[in-house]
């Protein structure tokens, strides 16, 4: 990991695996998109709302994973110091944050014509909610930090309420084994899937398109947080004559 | 109840704000890399 500390060379990389991530993320999404919601066949019970299951899974894989991409940066930047942890952490907060939203607002949608409530207090929903409220406050935190300098990532405080707040990710997925909701239990598992087949397949299009092009935007964000701070060490330079 | 209606809702909000989030980070990073080579010349 530490071959890719110098920015060169992260760069030199970075900016052709964007393009590679970009465009095969967005095919695969739009190719599961479209048969999710006019290939296969409607559910015997809920009928077609069970077609937001492949937007909202994704959704809910990339909020959770984002929070898991903050963690594994704030202890590489925390044990390995290494440079541009910093940045990452810094760039996978907003699209994290975007995504739990989106889950948040898509489960809600599923859940009126389902469930007959657009909302319920339950384990899953109010846990997911709380990881919402922390990308918040990681944004409001890194933000502070990178005015104050830190090279454009995240302090080592805000590195350290990353970690701490990854304890919300084992709650987020056992929430729906340990208390009875209206939400359903988990119907894919390391053993196999309870969904048929014939409902399944789209969603690994649609999970590998949304994670190529998730991983597409904090490239981006990454390479922009690099290029302002270029720009931002020429202005010292120049302000010190 | 139309169920359509809540597909169609569901797939508009996420498919228009997956757009913009790219828009605007692919818009940030265009902008601070073309002000970093500017400053190089």
């Amino acid at each position: 990991m530490h071959r890719f500390a110098n920015p060169a060379r992260f760069l030199k990389i970075a900016r052709p695996l964007t393009v590679w991530l970009f465009w095969p993320g967005l095919i695969l999404l739009l190719i599961g998109a479209g048969c999710g919601l006019f290939v296969t066949p409607a559910d015997y019970l809920q009928g077609d709302t069970v077609r937001i299951l492949y937007i909202h899974v994704p959704a809910a894989w990339l909020g959770m994973g984002g929070w898991t991409g903050i963690a594994v940066a704030a202890l590489m930047q925390l044990v390995w110091r290494h440079p541009l942890a910093a940045i990452a952490g810094r760039a996978i907060a907003v699209p994290g944050a975007f995504f739990t939203a989106i889950c948040l607002i898509t489960g809600s949608i599923w859940g009126r014509p389902t469930w007959g409530t657009w909302w319920e207090w339950d384990g899953r929903m109010t846990s997911m909610l709380v990881l919402f409220f922390l990308y918040l406050g990681y944004i409001a935190l890194g933000n502070a930090s990178a005015r104050q300098g830190n090279g454009g990532g995240v302090s080592p405080v805000t590195a350290i309420f990353g970690l701490v707040g990854a304890i919300n990710i084992p709650i987020i997925n056992r929430s729906v084994v340990w208390w009875n909701s209206l939400h359903q239990g988990p119907s894919i598992t390391l053993r196999g899937s309870s969904i048929d087949t014939a409902l399944l397949w789209p969603l690994g299009l649609t999970l590998l398109g949304f994670t190529l092009l998730f991983a597409a935007i904090v490239l981006m964000r990454m390479r922009a947080i690099l290029a302002q701070n270029k720009v931002e060490a020429r202005m010292q330079r120049l302000a010190r004559g | 109840m139309n169920q359509w209606a809540f597909v169609i809702g569901a797939y508009a909000l996420t498919l228009s704000g997956t757009g913009l989030i790219s828009l605007l980070s692919w818009r940030a990073m265009r902008g601070a890399e073309s002000r970093a080579s500017a400053d190089r010349a």
